[in-house]
């Protein structure tokens, strides 16, 4: 079967290259509007099919993948005003906010959760590993 | 009385890479990711909307668990594409399928409609290949 065989090939080529756009440029200024011109549909037509793929408007696409690329930046430890212009917001308000109603804690909160796991890695590793794993590897004789 | 599965093994040729590749490439979560040693790490990661499950990524490495000759045939193995170690599944089976071939998965089959709903099979990075099938086989952009 070649790749083309399948229904409406090119509608989901497009779709998806929106949604690869958006991954990889999600730091920046993104104007929604140029990458429904890119992927040659009207603004509407755009959105209506974005949303039927991937359950988001490009929009809320882009507020999630900036939200999720935060938690990662947050995990490594970096400060969140830095993560906030990291991921492309413009301010930290509207960045606690959309953070607190997709992750349910406040950036500062997750920040500290985090520093808090990594601090009982590094006391207790063990603990984060079944024990059948543990002692098959020989880790609990070290 | 059994109630669900939380840890699944994945045997995998090299960690890092197979990292890459479940994150980078499907867009998986690391779990939990704990150093155990200077030569050992105990990675694990799930589906993005699956937290409850940990797929451990276990390199097969020479040591307690496998001596020389089992590493060897196991490694083998896996190179040779002997195992199918699941199936996954997602909204839409064509975008996910052009997003990851844009990505570079390696598809061994392309979404075809079987007698038993749509499906497409691909490889990771190892050689350990999923199946991958719609949430639902209505779901198209139409």
């Amino acid at each position: 079967m070649t790749p083309e065989q399948y229904p409406k090939v090119y509608l989901y080529q497009r779709i998806v290259q929106a949604k690869l756009y958006i991954d990889n440029n999600y730091a920046d200024k993104i104007d929604l509007d140029n990458i429904s011109d890119e992927a040659y549909f009207s603004k509407f037509h755009f959105i209506r099919l974005f949303k039927k793929v991937y359950g988001k408007t490009p929009h809320q696409y882009l507020t999630f993948i900036r939200i999720e690329k935060a938690t990662q930046l947050l995990r490594i430890g970096k400060p969140v005003t830095e993560v906030c212009y990291a991921v492309g917001f413009e301010s930290l308000s509207s960045f606690g906010s959309l953070f607190k109603r997709i992750v349910g804690s406040t950036p500062s909160a997750f920040l500290e959760e985090q520093q808090q796991i990594k601090i009982q890695i590094a006391k207790s590793p063990l603990k984060f590993v079944p024990g059948c794993f543990i002692s098959q590897n020989g880790w609990d004789e070290k | 009385m059994i109630t669900k599965l939380s840890h699944i093994t994945l045997y995998v040729l090299n960690q890092d890479s197979a990292l890459d590749f479940y994150t980078n490439k499907l867009g998986f979560k690391i779990v939990t990711d704990v150093p155990m040693g200077p030569e050992s790490r105990w990675l694990t990661v799930c589906p993005p909307e699956q937290p409850d499950i940990e797929i451990v990524l276990f390199p097969i490495t020479v040591g307690k668990m496998f001596p020389k000759e089992t590493a060897n045939t196991i490694i083998e193995m896996i190179k040779k594409g002997t195992f199918g170690c699941g199936v996954f599944e997602c909204n839409d089976i064509y975008a996910t399928y052009e997003e990851l071939k844009a990505k570079g998965v390696e598809f061994m089959k392309a979404p075809k409609e079987e007698f038993y709903g749509t499906e497409a099979l691909f490889k990771d990075d190892s050689g350990n290949w999923f199946s991958l099938q719609p949430k639902s086989n209505a779901a198209s952009a139409k």
